[in-house]
């Protein structure tokens, strides 16, 4: 039988049951590891940048060393890759694909969107990152550069995209609650108008 | 290793290890030959083309590097630019 035709709940089951036996893992590690990566979801991310938009020491951390900006708000990065912070600026726009496979930042943003994981993603971001932005509504100033980060290796990325005008005095719960999975993957931009609709948005 | 720092301008190997057998490779096939920029250092990692296949794998560095987005591709807008995670065994100083 051929690997990649296999039915993949059977592969993993496969999979799971060799690495057990062979002692590699056991079922407890197995069940830890996914209870953590389903307590981590995008509202983790939002309170990261909701933090640096507010206070510059912990912005200056975040670019610096994401993995300690992360632990510092209480969320376990260990064990995980390390993470990096990309500033979205005036002029520069930053959109994260792993043309790879599906790298992300689960410990900060949770599972990866379906879409992320999509081959039509990961072929068309890295080579039409435009057409790409411009189908998720995001629509740059002509001065700004578009750069795209193929996770490919060891980093896991996120994106700190800038505040938006209209949200000056926000506290940082207000800032956090407007800042979505797509804002810090870079296929969209934070909006303070969003805050009206956030009863779409219950769970942020 | 030689370490390179950031702004050093380095080309991709143009090499196809894939086509010599079963093989677990970072370095994506639409950047082998290609020529960009350091961008900073990111630290050493063991070489995952050892890890896939368990066997001793060297800490080797990694690297930010830079690339031209639209020299790419053939296309794209001018001054975009496509930035990813390169072991250093795979750059070449140009």
């Amino acid at each position: 039988m051929n690997l990649l035709e296999t039915d993949s709940a059977a592969l993993l089951a496969a999979v799971r049951r060799v690495l057990i036996a062979k002692g590699v893992l056991t079922d407890a590690e197995i069940a830890d590891r996914i209870a953590k990566t389903e307590q981590a979801s995008p509202a983790l991310g939002a309170r990261m940048v909701a933090k640096g938009w507010l206070e510059p020491d912990y912005r200056a951390l975040l670019l610096e060393d994401g993995t300690k900006a992360a632990e510092t708000l209480g969320i376990m990065i260990r064990g995980a890759p390390p993470l990096g912070v990309l500033e979205n600026t005036p002029l520069v726009h930053n959109l994260v694909v792993c043309t790879l496979c599906s790298c992300y930042p689960r410990a900060v943003l949770g599972y990866p969107p379906f879409w992320f994981k999509s081959a039509a993603y990961r072929a068309r971001a890295v080579r039409d990152p435009r057409g790409v932005l411009a189908e998720w509504g995001t629509l740059l100033p002509d001065n700004v550069r578009v750069r795209v980060v193929d996770s490919t290796a060891d980093y896991r990325w996120m994106v700190l995209p800038q505040r938006p005008a209209g949200t000056e005095g926000w506290d940082e719960a207000q800032l956090a609650a407007i800042v979505r999975e797509g804002d810090m993957i870079g296929v969209t931009v934070p909006d303070g108008a969003r805050l009206r609709e956030k009863t779409l948005y219950p769970e942020r | 290793m030689t370490g390179f720092a950031a702004g050093t301008a380095v080309r991709v190997r143009d090499d196809w290890p894939e086509t010599r057998g079963p093989v677990h490779i970072r370095t994506p096939h639409y950047l082998r030959g290609m020529r960009g920029e350091v961008v900073r250092p990111l630290g050493a990692f063991p070489n995952p083309e050892d890890l896939a296949f368990a066997r001793t794998a060297p800490v080797i560095p990694l690297y930010h590097v830079r690339f031209d987005q639209p020299s790419i591709w053939g296309e794209g807008r001018s001054g975009d630019e496509v930035v990813v995670e390169i072991f250093e065994h795979w750059l070449e100083p140009v």
